[in-house]
């Protein structure tokens, strides 16, 4: 079965004083039907830039470059311009960003911004379109429905806002939903919830969920693949099982291992030391080379994502050797 | 910022209240007022003190100040009104238009008003009034809004610099929403609360150039009466009948007063947090 979202070397490039630097350099990936997969990685990994790409929301002077390919259910996204890219923004992909505080119009009802999205893609008349949100707005867990569509953005707590950012980015019934960061700016406890909801969204709605994230305890046990992103590039990909059990590239260990957990025996958290390098001063070969603790003279050159294991790739010389694998 | 914001601003309640009853007063208080007050009226006296038969007194040509002043104010106010709606609406359009496309169009635009803006608007307003012959109301709100939009389209596009960068305009886009959607329904109702704001202010201002411009016999033409206008008139009778003078000068003193209290209670940060 073809995947419904394909990404095949998605390059993303900004000017810089020495030329244009690439904070998104070579991407590839899919998502199949009614699947979530997780986009894992630091800040200034790429992976929001990534799924702004997506939808040509990269801000100027930021561009797309030649040769990238983001194919969904057959159509070619990228060459799209004007009417025809607007009407795959939010009816085939539908976004919901990161902070609830500031991603609603403060001057119009909930109601009112739930509308707008259906009334933009799906025929019907205003007074459908109204219904239509209360009914969302109710299908995303929001009490009282009515009366919150009747309220403004102010009214409502952190966590109802993504209720009803979620609610928006699904009123014109798209078959993929991006999520960038949609748990970060919530308590943990509502997080759960919310995180609780789209999975609920994803089986009843056959949806098909891309996460992004920097927070590894909201992939686990969520997301049916992840990848995992490090200075523009992926460095790995596979059943999120598969990766959370034997990570085979040492930045995904130096994740994992910087991670607190209740279980098993007490053990020091390790910080991976230094920081993701600025794009403009990538090193050469292996971009984790640096920080990497199993460096070798070879990682100077840039591995290639070398399978290992079942449907996983890891782009690390040493991946699938007993030394990396075991965690 | 709703009306019952403003009147729990104590500022803001005065304001309304004297820019209320200036309004009612100018628009019903002309059928009680003893006529005729274009025409000289040789019936009455001469620069009649203030007193029983004309509250306010008569001015050099016979004629009761008091309805000159209700009638000067009608004239005042509505080319105040037609001048500041015209100038926000071009500022609005100029700076929406600006900080939505950016690029070439800003800079072009932004840069016409820096060269507007080096010029006293009084001088650029004497150009255009001493090149026309005759000056009629409509010329003249014309005139005025046309000079007066500069320092809003400025105010609007920073603004809209600020909100383009707030996720939810970049979500409407993100979901579909089109140029014109984004424009009108996402930036416009939230560039509204400042431009509220200023555009009260300028109300003061527009009445004070109004009545420059007429003093200096360049703006509303006798005998139409204006506030600036009966006070050229009546300069030479200063010392020995000041009322034809203080009249209109009460007059725009309040009305100014009035809607600069309106401003700044709309600008009042306390004010905006409680909506």
């Amino acid at each position: 079965m073809t995947p419904l979202l394909e990404v095949r070397d998605l390059r993303v490039s900004f000017p810089g004083r020495h030329g244009r630097v690439q904070p998104v350099d070579g991407v590839s990936f899919t998502v199949g039907h009614g699947e979530t997969v997780a986009l894992v990685g630091e800040s200034g990994s790429g992976k929001s830039l990534t799924s702004l790409a997506l939808l040509q929301l990269i801000p100027p002077p930021g561009r797309i470059e030649q040769g990238s390919v983001v194919c969904l259910g057959g159509t070619d996204l990228l060459p799209l311009t004007g009417e025809a890219l607007r009407r795959v923004r939010g009816r085939r992909i539908g976004m919901v960003f990161q902070d609830p505080m500031t991603s609603l119009n403060p001057v119009l009802t909930i109601g009112d911004q739930v509308a707008e999205t259906i009334r933009a893609h799906l025929p019907g008349s205003a007074r459908q379109a109204a219904d239509r949100a209360v009914a969302l707005l109710g299908e995303v867990g929001l009490a009282e429905p009515a009366l919150r569509a009747r309220q403004y953005p102010h009214q409502l707590s952190g966590g109802m806002r993504q209720r009803a950012l979620i609610a928006i980015a699904l009123a014109a019934e798209p078959e993929l939903l991006v999520a960038d960061e949609p748990t970060s700016a919530l308590d943990v406890t509502v997080q759960a919830q919310i995180l609780e909801l789209l999975d609920r969204l994803r089986a009843s709605r056959r949806l098909s969920v891309l996460l992004i994230t920097h927070d590894l305890g909201v992939v686990a046990g969520r997301a049916d693949r992840t990848l995992v992103m490090y200075a523009g590039r992926l460095v790995e990909t596979g059943p999120t099982a598969a990766v959370f059990g034997a990570p085979a590239h040492p930045y995904t260990r130096g994740l994992l291992a910087s991670l607190p957990s209740l279980r098993g025996p007490r053990r020091p958290l390790v910080a991976i030391p230094g920081n993701v390098p600025d794009p403009s001063q990538w090193p050469d070969g292996c971009r984790f080379r640096p920080r990497c603790p199993l460096a070798e003279a070879r990682c100077g050159t840039q591995p290639p994502e070398l399978p290992v294991g079942e449907a996983r790739r890891a782009a690390c010389w040493l991946a699938g050797t007993a030394g990396v694998a075991a965690p | 910022m709703t009306a019952a914001v403003l009147w729990r601003h104590a500022g803001g309640r005065a304001g309304m209240l004297l820019l209320g009853a200036l309004i009612l007063l100018v628009l019903l208080a002309p059928p009680f007022l003893p006529a005729p007050y274009l025409q000289p009226d040789p019936e009455h006296g001469r620069l009649l003190p203030p007193g029983a038969g004309h509250l306010l007194g008569t001015d050099d040509l016979s004629r009761d100040v008091l309805a000159r002043v209700v009638a000067g104010g009608r004239v005042s106010l509505a080319v105040a009104a037609g001048a500041v709606l015209l100038s926000v609406t071009l500022g609005t359009l100029v700076g929406l238009a600006a900080g939505y496309l950016g690029g070439w169009v800003d800079q072009l635009l932004m840069r016409l008003v820096d060269a507007a803006l080096a010029v006293p608007r009084l001088f650029l307003l004497l150009i255009i009034v001493g090149i026309m012959e005759r000056i009629p109301l409509g010329v003249l709100i014309v005139a005025i809004g046309a000079t007066g939009w500069f320092g809003t389209s400025r105010l609007v596009r920073a603004e809209v610099l600020r909100l383009r960068t707030l996720d939810f305009v970049r979500g409407a886009q993100a979901l579909g929403a089109g140029p014109r959607r984004v424009v009108f329904r996402h930036l416009l109702p939230n560039v509204l609360g400042p431009l509220a704001a200023a555009t009260t202010l300028a109300v003061g201002d527009v009445i004070l150039l109004e009545a420059g411009l007429s003093f200096l016999g360049l703006g509303v033409q006798p005998p139409t009466p204006s506030w600036g206008g009966m006070i050229l008139a009546a300069r030479s009778d200063l010392v020995n009948a000041p009322w034809v003078s203080l009249a209109p000068g009460v007059a725009i003193v309040l009305t100014v007063l009035a809607v600069n209290l309106v401003g700044e209670a709309l600008q009042d940060p306390a004010g905006e947090a409680a909506t």
